[in-house]
This record gives C-alpha cells, structure tokens and sequence, in this order.
C-alpha cells in the first residue's frame, strides 16, 4: 500500500476491483464502511462475480477475467477525453510532458521493437529524447505529438465505452456511469483510493493491470494524498515484510538488485545501479546505492568486507538467468535440481499444474519441509488414491519433515501491508520438539558451517567469513537480528556540512538511513529498515495511540518503512508552491523554511517550492511516470492482451494479429504452451478465488475453520446451470487441459454469463481452500486445473483466467 | 453452625423455623455473590498479531499454567486487541478460529524422515535430522558449485538446492534465512511473495 489501512476511512470514493476486500481482508474493510457512514463516501466494485465486497457497494459491474487492462485503458481515456484530470498535478508531478523518441510507436496489438523469435522486445525506442544539456527534454505546453500527454491520448483513444464492453462484457451503461464516479474526483478537494489484490497479480498481465491503475490515479492526483493511493491488500501477515527482506532471486534486501554475471566487478555492479538525475535538481534517492550496497556487505560480512577487497563483493552469488518459482520448478521438471528446502510453503499446491509439481519433486535427491503443519506438498510422495495418485516405491527423493514454530511461538516483527513493522512476542512454546525457523536456519548454517572448517569443500570463504555474531550462533535472538538489518555506525559519522559535528557515535544504533555511508563506517542489514531500532530502542514495539491529525496515521503505533512516513510521496498531496490541495486532509506542507506536518516528508526537508523538485524522488525524472521508460516487458502503455487461455480466441483490440492474441511478451515453456486449453473443447471461463473462512492451505487444519467451510466446491451461475442441467448440491466434474477436479456444484445468482465480442461467456468460480492433508473432508488441489505460465514482468502465476469444462460427475 | 450460602437457604426454604434459626444466632458465613471466576482472571496476556493476511489485526492471547516451574503454558483464549488502530479488536472468521490453528492434531511435531521408496514417516532426533541435511547439502554444494563462469567471472553459484522461504516467517527469520541462503551462494530463492 502506498497509504495504509486506516487511511481509506479519508477517502470520498472507493474502488474495490481485483480483490474482495470484505471476504478476504474483513478487518481492513471496516474502514471502507467507516468513510461510507462518516464521510458518505461511495464504493464501486468491478468483479467477475458479485462478491460480498459488491453487496454492499453503490455501484457494481461485471468484467469478464482476465480483461481488467482494457476497463482500466477505457476509463484512462474516459478522463482524457472528457478533461476529467489533475491537469496542475498531471504537469508538474508526471511526465506528461517529457518529449518521446520519435521511433517509438504501436502498431496492431506490437510496440516497437518487438523480437517475435525471442518473444521479447527490444526497448531501445522506449526512451526520452534527451537534450544537450544531458536532461530529458519536456514541452511544457503539452502540445508536442511526441509528448507522453499526446502519445497517451493517441494510444487510449481506442478504448471506447463500445469497444470495452466489447472485450470486458462489462454493459456500456454500467461502464460510464463508474468513469463519472472515478472522474469526479479529478478535482483537488475529492480523492479515491483502489484497492486491489491476487485478481490484479496473479495473471500474464498483471502488472500492467495494477499500472493501469496507478496511471489513472496519476491523473487525477490522487496519489500522496491521505485517502489516496494504490493500495495493495496482501496475503500473509509478513508478505510484506519477506518482500522487503527480498528472500527471491532478483534483489537483495532492500529492493538492491542481485548482481548477475553481466556484473563482473563492484564497479560496474554500482555504476549501473545508481542512477543520475534526468531533470535539473532532482533528487534522484537512487543515487545512494553504494550506501546502501556497502552497508549490506558490512552486515553481511562484517570484518571481512574491505575496501581492499570491495566490500566482499565476489561473497555474492551471480545470478545467470531467471530463478522466479515457475523457473525453479521447470528445472526441478527437467531434472537440474537435486535438493529443496521449503519454508511455510506449499508449493504442491501452491504452484500451477499439480500434476507437473508432482513429477518435479519426484526428481529430487532430498527435499527438506520446515512448517508448523503437516502440507500436502510434505506427503507428495504418498498416495492418496485420486487426490494424489502416485507410487511412493518409485520416489526416491529423501524427505525431511522439521516441525516449526507458529507466529504465538516466536518473537519478532511482521510488516503489514501498510508498511508498518509491529513487534510481537512469544507466549507458549511450540508443541512437541518445535523450533523457530530463525534457529532451524542457524543451526543448520552452523553446522554446514563447521563441516567447512574440518573438511574443506568448494568456495568456503562466503560460508566461513559470513558475520555471525550472535550470543547464542544457533539461536540468535530475535533483538539481536532486528538491531542488525536496522544497523548501526561502526566509525563516527559526523555532519558533512561542519566535520567537527559528530551525528553518531561509533558503536551506535542509526536513526536513519539518511546516515548510511559507502565507505564501510555502517552496518545494515536492510536500508529500508533503518531506524526501526534506533538508538532510542525498538521502534517496532510501540504502542503510542495519539493521532495529531486526526487522518488515522498513528506515527507513534510501531515503525512505518521507509522512515516512518504513513503516506509514500506525500509531498505531492501538496501544490507546487506546497500548500495542501485539500487542507483539511493535510499530510505535510511548506511552512516558509521547511517541509513540515503530520507525516514524516517524503522531499529533502529544506528543498524550497521553487527549487522545483519533484515530489517522485525514487526516479531520476523526479515525477511520476505515466509513460514507463525501460521497465515493463510487454510495453510503456498498457495494452490490452488476452489470458493465455482466452474464451474468445481473438484478440478484439488487434484482431488481424494472430501473435499479439495474449501477451506476446510473456516467457512460456516448451510443454506448457502445447498444454494451453482452446475454447472449443474448454469453453469456460474460470477463475479461483478465496473464502472468509479460510486462509490459503492453512486453515483447513484447524478445526474451527474446517466446520465452517467442510467440503470444496464449485461456484456456477444459474444460467450456465439450467444449460448444462445441473442443479444444487450435485457432484460435478471441472476439467482443463492439464487435469480434472470433483466438487458439489453451488449455484448462485452471483455469476452472470458476460456478452463478449459477439459470444456468450460463463464463467466457473472455484475456491482454493482444499486438499488432500488436512481435518477439512479431502479434496483436489485446485492447482491441477490452473496453466504454468505467469506476469510477463514478474512471472506471478495466471490463476485468475483460464479455460475449463464441466459436466455431472 | 456452620453452613454455606446454599444450605441456609434450604433450612429458609424449610419454613419459619428459618428466621427462628437465625435469630439464635446459627447465621451463615459472609458469601460472595458469584457463580464462578472469570475465566481469564488467572491468565498471562500476551500481545501478537494475527498470522493470516496483512491486515496483520493485533491479538491479545491469553496463557495459562505458565507460573509453575516443569509446566508448559498453554494459550486457552485469543481475541483482538481492543488497542490496536487498524483493527479496534475485531476479528475475522479466520482471526476467530486461530486458537484452533495453533492446537491442531496436525501440528509437526517431530522432525522426521521419509526415506526414498518409503511409505511412511519415520521420527528421528533434531540432531539426525541437522547431520544428514547439512550433509546432503554439502555434498550437492561441494559437487555444484560454480566458482567462475566460461568467462571466467566469479559467480560463486549453487543453483542446484533451491529454496522457499516463508511469508509467515517474522522479519528476523527472513533476515537470518536470505542471509544464509546467499552466504551458501543460493540463486534459485523464491516466497510467496511472487504469487
């Protein structure tokens, strides 16, 4: 979340589009209906069915899965068309007038620079025209054919009201009505938040879905505002905080990128992480990489990290290619892999295609499970006749099975999805001989460890000069790790601006990474986490109450990343002269000689008004990027592609090109490409989805919440029903191309078939919660349906649209 | 005499010789005028937060039978923490069932093992468990490893153990864990994060 959770209580309208807040996120949602009674503010939900989250909502409309792009593409052109936009905000805090290569272009469903071998694209053209001045050029005036303002308007004029109904099957009527909701609050003084979850990621398109978004409320200024934001309802209590902590491949903690084999020395690792600025006087934050870099490797390597031998640098493994888990999975499939250790994660069920997971373990010399619970994926080896029917004679993978602690058993901080790190701490013990997973993963560390020391083995160095300072090395305390990834000064930092000032002494906690230095004085194990234990003690552990503002920020309730500011770009919920567009929901403001208010600033504190910089400081541009340069895989705009399993076989936007039917920048496996269902055997759209009661695989091992939701089934609407003859409570069979599941059929008025391009579509609904472990009544992994491919930028698995059949079973 | 709170009234209830009764003198002891205690009155509260999704809603679980020493508490109640601001002491159908969670039959409670063809689970000591894994690990590290590429940069690679790491882990555990997995030279690192 850009905002946090309490913040949506600030809001005049909500969108709920790509999510079910009021099933998923219950306790979050009341703050939806706390801004609908106390500040009559509107809600909009935009489903594929009526959701409880819709049940309550002023205005609903159905969209067929998997098309959200070209709804949130239409509504972007509704508000340039109709002049519905921010346009103070829109041409100070975007790019909306920086000037494009004139090479760049779109032609039928391709950018430039597609590669149709490679399915990829050379992004080359997707750049600015930069000046001599060594800047980005802009037109101020907006008018330029090659600005991003007139490329955006030439780009979305496509998407009509006639032309998104026609992909989304969302009714015309419906459509604008909710484009003059979210228009309305174009003005400075209304703001709308969106929130949105696992129906936005997880398809081929996901994150040009949630980019849609962030474009729309670029433009109408809603972004930095309390009440505001992109906000994001995550799934576990510490998803975020594992994000943070970057325990996946491409980054390092902190959001550092991992140094690949493109990266031969520190030098160039550095060089092409920190970035210059493209605008005069901007910030650029980026430009602390070193910083951050370097005191990471002091964390990591201590005494060992030198100057002499680049801080460690060569310690870091180089990465030669993707290791996302689709990646990882296929070659366990193809047999490259020999060990696997999974943490709280069940993967069997949790990764597409059961069947190929299956044979992938299979392949394994040893696979390690550390859980709190028994998993199926901890049991693929076992037979559990058509749920899981294999023969445990012919796996031969070893499997160790470790009992861990749950969250009442351990000590330490999670990170909700507002950002804010709270502290918790141990009550009981774990049952039986169950350990944290901090101390399974040092003990086994030390014992590798010692294993290095007394026989040798290949490159030792990282294993043996890694810092491990901890009282206890295979129990460090919780405390102790938390005052590590916060960091501290290892030499005295003293002010810049006058050397005889010391800031910090040696040996000290930091406040902040504003402290963190490239010369190896500092320690830090996670920059963005830098003074949740200051000197002051554990920030993460407070429970101070009082809200100045009176907007929910709470500044003293725990440690809110990064430095404790509750809303990220909040200098941009102020003017350019840096009055607050609405004071009466103020964040921070310019009072005459700094920047100051209810929030922490998230500017240089002394940066004046007329300085002009820009409020985005994470880009080099200083602003906000509704034109992407360089980053997104399928292209700079957001386009509209079809799910890989499309239930209209064509691609309305492009129809004439047959390549660019689903996103064409998208990476598929050989196998899985060839196991893609077609609409004329698999005529269905279907997409799965989450109950209240339960959470993922978890909860169907604790027994209050097996007797609430007993037995998997199947959500079809009453239309699909009466044609297929099925009624109630019966046994169906869903099939795809890739396997079948059994469930009772639950027919609801809930889900409509949606007119799309001309065809019917229904749609099948299939819950997630079950399987074949558990005190719920066994079931199919829902998996054994779901296709094996995933975002096109950050390979998260297409669960919500794809293809399947039914029939009475 | 002497007689408690329920007898005297059936000596009352037995007629008038009740306030006779009294009026000698046989009056019953002070009582107090409660059923039974407070459930959670002898109870140690200790503040969490719910494990399920990032609304991440404070709890208050409450413990018992943690005073005495040889004695393993245990927790007989949960619900929200009235304090907290984003969940003002509500809780979910999720959140409300979490006690169940923590005590379910299907808790792992031992290490184990499943040797290769095996049927079955097989328990073994912690310290069997670490020796056999480290050395598992060790052995396909020492094999794997990839000191420098073709071009002869160093990468100092294992890519052959992957693994998955817990978005229901605290903040420490993640730290510690992406701190060994990289140390042991790990690419092949992913959580739940990505899906």
């Amino acid at each position: 979340m850009t905002n946090h959770w309490v913040d949506i209580k600030n809001t005049d309208l909500v969108l709920i589009m790509g999510g079910n807040a009021a099933e998923a996120h219950p306790c979050g949602f009341k703050w939806v209906t706390e801004a609908m009674q106390h500040r009559k503010a509107k809600l909009i939900v935009v489903d594929p069915r009526f959701t409880r989250s819709a049940s309550i909502a002023d205005f609903y409309a159905p969209v067929r899965v998997g098309t959200d792009v070209a709804f949130l593409a239409g509504v972007i052109n509704y508000l340039l068309s109709n002049n519905k936009i921010h346009i103070e905000y829109v041409k100070n805090y975007t790019n909306a007038s920086f000037l494009v290569n004139e090479k760049f272009g779109f032609d039928n469903g391709f950018f430039s620079g597609y590669n149709d071998e490679k399915r990829s694209y050379d992004r080359s053209t997707w750049t600015y025209q930069m000046g001599k001045d060594g800047f980005a050029m802009v037109d101020e005036t907006l008018q330029n054919p090659h600005c991003v303002f007139q490329l955006m308007k030439k780009h979305y004029s496509r998407y009509t009201p006639e032309q998104v109904s026609k992909v989304c099957g969302t009714p015309k009527e419906s459509f604008v009505k909710i484009c003059e909701m979210i228009g309305g609050t174009s003005t400075p003084d209304r703001v709308m938040t969106i929130m949105y979850a696992l129906g936005w990621t997880q398809h081929s398109v996901g994150s040009q879905n949630i980019r849609g978004m962030a474009m729309i409320q670029l433009l109408l200024g809603n972004m930095g505002r309390a009440g505001g934001g992109v906000n994001a309802l995550r799934g576990h209590a510490n998803v975020q905080g594992i994000t943070d902590m970057c325990l996946y491949s491409e980054v390092l903690p902190g959001y550092l990128g991992s140094p690949t084999d493109a990266d031969p020395t520190r030098e160039v690792y550095l060089q092409k992480r920190t970035p210059k600025p493209l605008r005069p006087n901007q910030m650029a934050y980026p430009q602390n990489f070193p910083k951050w870099h370097t005191s990471l490797m002091k964390a990591w390597w201590g005494n060992a990290a030198t100057k002499e031998n680049d801080f460690a640098y060569d310690y870091l493994p180089k990465k030669d290619g993707a290791y996302d888990v689709l990646d990882i999975f296929e070659r366990m499939y193809q047999g490259k892999m020999n060990g696997f250790i999974c943490q709280g994660f069940n993967p069997l069920a949790a990764i597409p295609n059961k069947k190929k997971m299956g044979v992938a373990f299979s392949k394994l010399k040893y696979l390690v499970i550390i859980d709190p619970l028994h998993t199926e994926t901890g049991e693929f080896w076992k037979n559990f006749g058509d749920f899981n029917d294999v023969d445990s004679s012919k796996i031969q993978t070893e499997v160790f099975r470790l009992p861990a602690s749950c969250f009442a058993e351990e000590t330490g901080s999670f990170t909700n999805s507002g950002r804010v790190m709270q502290w918790h701490v141990r009550a009981v013990e774990p049952p039986g001989e169950g350990k944290t997973d901090a101390e399974i993963m040092a003990s086994l560390f030390v014992r590798i460890r010692d294993l290095y020391k007394e026989d040798g083995g290949a490159g030792p160095e990282p294993i043996l000069k890694m810092n491990w300072p901890y009282s206890n090395p295979t129990n460090p305390a919780p405390e102790e790790v938390a005052r590590e990834f916060s960091g501290r000064a290892l030499a005295d930092i003293v002010d810049p601006k006058d050397k005889t000032k010391v800031l910090v002494k040696a040996g000290e906690q930091l406040a902040g990474f504003g402290l963190l230095q490239d010369d190896g004085s500092t320690t830090c194990g996670n920059w963005l986490y830098c003074g949740s234990w200051s000197q002051a003690g554990n920030n993460m552990a407070r429970r101070d109450l009082s809200d100045p503002s009176g907007l929910g920020y709470y500044p003293g309730w725990g440690y809110s990343w990064p430095a404790n500011r509750r809303v990220m770009y909040n200098r941009a919920g102020a003017d350019p002269s840096g009055k607050p567009w609405d004071p009466s929901r103020k964040g921070i403001a310019w009072d005459g000689s700094k920047w100051a208010g209810f929030d922490v600033p998230d500017m240089r504190p002394d940066a004046k008004p007329e300085e002009h910089v820009g409020p985005f400081i994470m880009t080099p541009e200083g602003v906000a990027r509704l034109f992407a340069v360089g980053l997104m895989a399928e292209g700079p705009f957001t386009e509209h592609y079809e799910p890989f399993e499309t239930p209209i076989g064509v691609n309305p936007m492009c129809p004439t090109n047959p390549k660019a039917v689903s996103n064409p920048a998208a990476r598929v496996f050989k196998g899985d490409m060839e196991v893609f269902g077609k609409a004329k055997e698999f005529p269905y759209a279907a997409t799965t989805y989450r109950l209240t009661e339960h959470h993922h695989f978890w909860t169907k091992n604790s027994e209050a919440n097996a007797i609430v939701q007993p037995a998997q089934f199947v959500e079809i609407g009453a239309d699909l029903a009466k044609e297929k003859g099925i009624s109630n409570g019966e046994m169906i069979k869903v099939r795809s191309n890739r396997g079948e599941i059994k469930a009772v059929a639950v027919v609801t008025k809930r889900i409509h078939a949606l007119e799309c391009d001309g065809k019917k579509v229904h749609t099948v609904g299939i819950p997630i919660h079950w399987g074949f472990v558990g005190l719920a009544k066994s079931g199919y992994l829902s998996n054994t349906l779901t296709p094996y491919v995933g975002d096109a930028n950050c390979q998260t698995p297409e669960f919500k649209a794809f293809l399947v059949n039914i029939e009475k079973a | 005499m002497d007689m408690n709170r329920r007898q005297f009234f059936k000596v009352c209830g037995a007629g008038l010789t009740g306030s006779s009764l009294a009026m000698m003198g046989f009056s019953p002891q002070t009582v107090l005028a409660q059923v039974r205690n407070f459930k959670l009155a002898r109870t140690t509260e200790t503040r969490s937060t719910c494990p399920y999704c990032s609304v991440s809603c404070g709890v208050i679980m409450y413990t018992l039978g943690d005073s005495a020493k040889n004695n393993k508490a245990s927790i007989i109640h949960i619900e929200g923490d009235p304090d907290h601001p984003v969940n003002r002491g509500t809780l979910c159908p999720k959140g409300a069932g979490l006690l169940d969670m923590i005590q379910s039959p299907n808790r792992v409670k031992y290490p184990e093992v499943r040797e290769p063809g095996s049927k079955e689970w097989k328990r073994i000591s912690w310290d069997q468990a670490y020796t056999r894994i480290a050395k598992r690990m060790k052995e396909d590290r020492d094999k794997n490893f990839v000191a420098k590429n073709a071009a002869g940069v160093t990468v100092n690679r294992w890519n052959t153990t992957g693994f998955l790491a817990s978005s229901a882990a605290s903040n420490e555990s993640g730290y510690l864990s992406v701190k060994v997995a990289r140390g042991l030279g790990m690419v092949a690192l992913d959580t739940q994060a990505r899906i």
